[in-house]
Order: structure tokens, then C-alpha cells, then sequence
């Protein structure tokens, strides 16, 4: 080390990070000239914030009013209409523990749908052009750029990171691109269109819970409407008219009967993920089932069902990584990455020329960017095979369902293939009676997966198709 | 013979670069980040220092994400308010993302400052990396 004189730096003149810069600087304004503006004000991706950023959600809120509403209208029924009746003849405790139920209920999907998911932020231009040299210098010369991957070894299994075109990043594991709404989201599971936000690593055990506890709520409403029809139509006087006393009970039992079979099937095939510490999207592409011919087998595993499922619930609470509230520096353009603060730095432009103005980054980016963000072309959706939950590229064909049964009414424009056909679906509609002849996802055998590992998808007899698994990765 | 600077150099030193610490994931998705020492601060500061504050800070997050007994009955709590829990009080890895502010603020006044450095909270950064600013060196009469 040169002994040199360094002037010692006060740290408390520097303009850190974590405060505004002194002096003339001033936090950035508002329209008004006088609010300042918060960071979810310049948010790069497709997500929506309320309540001045404290609530979140996706952009388009797929059908989460139409969830919301089921739950209120049949919870709001049963309590209408069948619990006098239960309470007369059986016993107090029934509104109560639906009440109970109820609650838990709406509580976790509202905050399913209203938590960041664990959205990675863009990273700022200067690490992105660290990470462009770091990639230049280690490829070779010739004239096609070296793949964008990164490999790692975790416990003895080798991974590869993949880079990120639009977040300018290498992901880490288990991170998957969103393009729905366009973020990179950490333990990414799948995009949920009945909760209307992703669900990934802070959300999974509030999705958990809100899963669990409605299929305990389906099937208590469920059952608590056929013994007060049952009782009703006692003495010979037929169904036909319990139905008509009570005309709510035969709505609840509709949906009831409808979603109980799906809900519990996708209850059963998440406590399996958690078990085994899976997450949807590594499931339905079959990274670890060892297809390849390769002894693979999760390396996130503890090999434990009780550890595991203390490491996907029990976990403490990650913090979210996006600083929605936070504010933005006067100096501070709306970048893409938006949530850093930069000191103005005239010797490191060369580096950002790098990073903007590179040809081959440019062109890359280009090139690859819309195949990212644009996520899969519109196919035509599959009718047969209903599935309950999204990967990133993929909507699921509630929406298709429902503009069947609408007449036309996407909610989506981006309608695709199903993914995995032996999942019962979510869906509340008559197609659903097709899906519940498939085999509920919760045996622990492995199933056959119909993704293939790579990139290009081959659609299995089942008839996958249009999912372009590369968005995925 | 004395360098004369403007009053505006001496007091914000100009950056002359950034160095990037990247995660480690050899151990799983856990947030470490890399011990290795980075050519570019080899003129300014000791190697054993540096991998001294990276492993603290490892040691801190690890800390953070432990899965320890009273992880499990927080999570038990936190499931059975439906995790209402989550809004009143502060987790424990907020807790431990305090201390780690507060050793990062540490490090930067005893040893990066006094030789030209300043880290960032690797939170700044969305846990991608540890940001290591580098200024100019201003030596005043060095005369070099």
C-alpha cells in the first residue's frame, strides 16, 4: 500500500446515500412545484400503488373483484340465509366459527394482493455497466456475444443464474421476470390473476394461508347448506321446496360446489410445494425432477417436511426491497431504475456510454427486450384444460372461461395455454366440472410434468401450447 | 508547495469510481455477499480489514434470516392473527437491518472514510450488491 496523505473525509459532509444531499440540493417536486415526489411515483414496472404507496398491486387486476365479490356474496348469504336457521335447530356456534373464517379469509387475500411480492429493483446504470464489462471481458472475441448465464454451485448442484435484459442484472436463484409486470420477483411461484399480483417470497405464506383457510370456508359453507336444506326438506317435503324457502342456499350451494373441488386441489398441491420446498414455476417446468437424465435433485431442500415447511412459513418476514416510500432526490431524473440516489459523476460517463450507448448491449437489449416484455403472443387458449395459477408469461383461462360464459369480455388481451392440466382449476363455472375429473395434484409421487426443461416448449398430448418457458427464465 | 482547491472540492470530493461486491450464492438463495478483496481498492486499504467487514456483515444478515426457535413461534403468532402481527410490531429482520445500518455507518467513520471510501447499504441496492465508492485522492501538500 503507497503511503500517501489521504485528506480525511468527514463522513458527515458526504452526501450519503441514505440522506438527502445538502446544501442546494432539494428533494425532488411535484406537479405542484411544492410536494415532493415519493419513489413508487416512478416505479419502472406495471404496478399500481394506492394509498401513497403503501398498497400495491399488479397492473391489471385480473379477476381479484371477481374473487372478492364471490367470497362476499356467498359468505354474505350464508350468513343470511342459513345461519338463523342452524342457529334455531342446531347450534350458535356455527355463525361463529364462519365468521372466524370469513375473516381470516379476506385478510390474507387482501394482503396477498396488496404486498409487494418480492419484486428485485432495477439495478442502478453503474452496476449495470460493471456487470456489461465484467461479461465483455470474459467472453471471447468473436463476433457473437457471450451467453448472458452465470453459473453457481449450491449444494453440489450446479445452477445457472440467467441475466436479466430489463432489470440489467444477473438473477439470483429461484428469481424469476414477471412480464405481466415487468419485475424481477425473488421465489417467484406464478403470477395469481385471482389475486391480482405475483406471488413470490414475502407473499407465499399470506396466498398459504388465504388457500387453506378457503377451502376450509368453501367446504364448511358447503357442508352447513346441505344439512339446513336437509333439514328443511325433512318430513317428505322434498328439495324442490327447502330450495324455495331458502332461494340463497341454492346460490351458495352452486359455487360452493363448484370451487370446493378446485380449491382443495390447489391447497393440496401447495402443501406439497411447501413440503418439499417447490416453488409452481420449478414444478411446472420440472427443474428438479431429474428428467434430463441427470441425478438432479433440489438443492433447496432441507430433506425434512417439517423443516421445509418452517423455511417457506416460518421464515422472518423479508423486507421489501423497493423503497416505495421513500423520497427521490431533486437531481434525480426518472431513471429506469428509480430507486437510487447517484452523486452527478462526470469520470464515470465514460461508463455509462457503456452502458446506454454500447452496440452490443444496445442491440442486444433491443432485440431481447420485447421478446421479454411482450411474454407470450397470443394463442389460442386452451378450453380443455382450465389451470388455476399462472407462471410469469402465462394467464390462466379463468379469463377465457369467463368470456365464454360473458360473451367476450377479456379481461386480458393476453389469453395463452394452459399449464399444468392435472392441477383442478380455481374457476367457479361449469368447466370446471371437466377439470375436476383430473387427479388432485397432492399425491407426493413425481408427476408427469408436461414442460420440457428448455426453452422451447413442445406442446405434450395434452395440448400445451403458446407457453414461451423462456420468459421465464 | 500547497495545492490551492476551491472551497466546494475540499468539502465534496469528486467520485472516481465505484466498486461492485456481488452476492455469494453458493450457499443458496441466503443473502452473503463475496469475500473476495477487489484489485481496485488494493492501493487503499488492508485486505484482512475488508474481508473483516464483509464477514460481519454476512454473519449479520445470516443473523436476519436465521431460522431459529423463536423464528418459528413468530411465524405460529403471525399465522394465527392472520398476520395482523406483521402491522403493529416490528419484525425481526427490520431489527437486525437497524444494526446493520448502524455498522455500516460505523466501518464508513472508523476505517473507509480516513482512506477515501464510502460503502453503501447493500438495502440501497435492493441486497444486489455492496457499492464501494471510491473519491479522488485530494492529498493537500503532498507535493508529489
Amino acid at each position: 500500500m503507497k503511503s500517501r496523505e489521504y485528506q480525511q473525509i468527514d463522513p458527515k459532509a458526504l452526501p450519503t446515500p441514505t440522506q438527502s444531499p445538502p446544501s442546494h440540493q432539494h428533494q425532488a417536486v411535484g406537479d405542484d412545484g411544492r410536494t415532493p415526489r415519493r419513489k413508487w411515483e416512478v416505479f419502472p414496472g406495471k404496478n399500481r400503488f394506492f394509498c401513497d404507496g403503501r398498497i400495491m398491486m399488479a397492473r391489471q387486476s385480473g379477476v381479484f373483484p371477481l374473487t372478492l365479490g364471490l367470497i362476499l356474496v356467498t359468505s354474505g348469504l350464508f350468513f343470511i340465509f342459513d345461519c338463523p336457521f342452524l342457529v334455531k335447530h342446531l347450534t350458535s356456534c356455527i355463525p361463529a366459527i364462519g365468521g372466524v373464517l370469513f375473516v381470516f379469509v379476506l385478510i390474507t387475500l387482501l394482503q396477498t394482493s396488496f404486498t409487494d411480492p418480492g419484486i428485485l429493483p432495477r439495478a442502478t446504470p453503474e452496476e449495470a455497466a460493471d456487470i456489461e464489462r465484467q461479461i465483455d471481458d470474459t467472453g471471447n472475441a468473436s463476433y457473437r456475444p457471450p451467453p448472458r448465464t452465470k453459473e453457481v454451485l449450491i449444494n453440489q448442484q450446479v445452477i445457472k443464474l440467467k441475466y436479466c435484459f430489463t432489470c440489467k442484472m444477473f438473477r439470483p436463484p429461484r428469481t424469476s421476470h414477471c412480464s405481466l409486470c415487468d419485475n424481477c420477483v425473488e421465489r417467484f411461484d406464478h403470477h395469481c390473476p385471482w389475486v391480482g399480483n405475483c406471488v413470490g417470497k414475502r407473499n407465499y405464506r399470506f396466498f398459504y394461508t388465504f388457500i387453506v383457510s378457503l377451502s376450509f370456508l368453501t367446504a364448511f359453507i358447503f357442508g352447513c347448506v346441505t344439512t339446513h336444506l336437509a333439514l328443511r326438506a325433512k318430513g317428505g317435503k322434498g328439495l324442490m321446496f327447502a330450495l324455495q324457502e331458502s332461494p340463497g342456499s341454492a346460490v351458495e350451494l352452486a359455487i360452493c360446489f363448484f370451487s370446493v373441488w378446485s380449491i382443495l386441489g390447489l391447497s393440496g398441491f401447495h402443501t406439497y410445494l411447501v413440503a418439499s420446498n417447490l416453488t409452481t414455476n420449478e414444478d411446472i417446468k420440472g427443474s428438479w425432477s431429474g428428467k434430463s437424465g441427470e441425478a438432479v435433485t433440489n438443492p433447496y431442500s432441507h430433506k425434512n417436511i417439517f423443516i421445509n415447511c418452517c423455511s417457506v412459513l416460518c421464515v422472518p418476514m423479508p423486507p421489501s426491497l423497493i423503497d416505495r416510500r421513500g423520497f427521490l432526490p431533486a437531481d434525480e431524473p426518472a431513471q429506469t431504475s428509480g430507486v437510487d440516489l447517484e452523486l452527478p459523476n462526470p469520470s464515470t460517463k465514460s461508463d455509462i456510454n457503456v452502458c446506454v450507448q454500447g452496440p452490443k448491449g444496445l442491440l442486444e437489449s433491443a432485440a431481447l427486450t420485447p421478446l421479454l416484455a411482450t411474454s407470450c403472443p397470443q394463442g389460442k387458449p386452451q378450453t380443455a384444460l382450465p389451470c388455476p395459477e399462472n407462471t410469469s408469461a402465462l394467464n390462466s383461462d379463468p379469463s377465457l372461461e369467463l368470456s365464454q360464459r360473458c360473451g367476450g369480455t377479456h379481461h386480458n388481451s393476453k389469453t395463452y395455454g394452459s399449464t399444468s392440466p392435472p392441477l383442478p382449476t380455481k374457476g367457479r363455472l361449469q368447466k370446471h366440472k371437466r377439470a375436476s375429473s383430473h387427479t388432485p395434484r397432492s399425491t407426493f409421487d413425481d408427476h408427469v410434468s408436461p414442460s420440457s426443461h428448455d426453452g422451447n416448449h413442445r406442446s405434450t398430448d395434452r395440448g400445451h401450447r403458446g407457453a414461451k418457458f423462456a420468459t421465464l427464465q | 508547495m500547497a495545492e490551492t482547491h476551491s472551497l466546494q472540492d475540499l468539502q465534496q470530493p469528486a467520485v472516481s469510481s465505484k466498486v461492485f461486491v456481488q452476492r455469494d450464492y453458493s450457499s443458496g438463495t441466503i443473502c452473503k455477499f463475496q469475500t473476495k478483496f477487489p484489485s481496485e481498492l488494493e492501493s487503499r486499504m488492508d485486505k484482512q480489514q475488508f474481508e473483516e467487514t464483509m464477514q460481519s456483515l454476512n454473519n449479520l444478515y445470516a443473523e436476519a434470516e436465521k431460522l431459529g426457535g423463536k423464528s418459528y413461534l413468530e411465524g405460529c403468532l403471525a399465522c394465527l392473527t392472520a398476520y395482523t402481527i406483521f402491522l403493529c410490531m416490528e419484525t425481526h429482520y427490520e431489527k437486525v437491518l437497524k444494526k446493520i445500518a448502524k455498522y455500516i455507518k460505523d466501518q464508513n467513520e472508523k476505517i473507509y472514510a480516513p482512506r477515501g471510501l464510502l460503502l453503501t447499504d447493500p438495502i440501497e441496492r435492493g441486497l444486489r450488491v455492496v457499492e464501494i465508492t471510491i473519491f479522488e485522492d485530494r492529498s493537500i501538500g503532498s507535493g508529489r
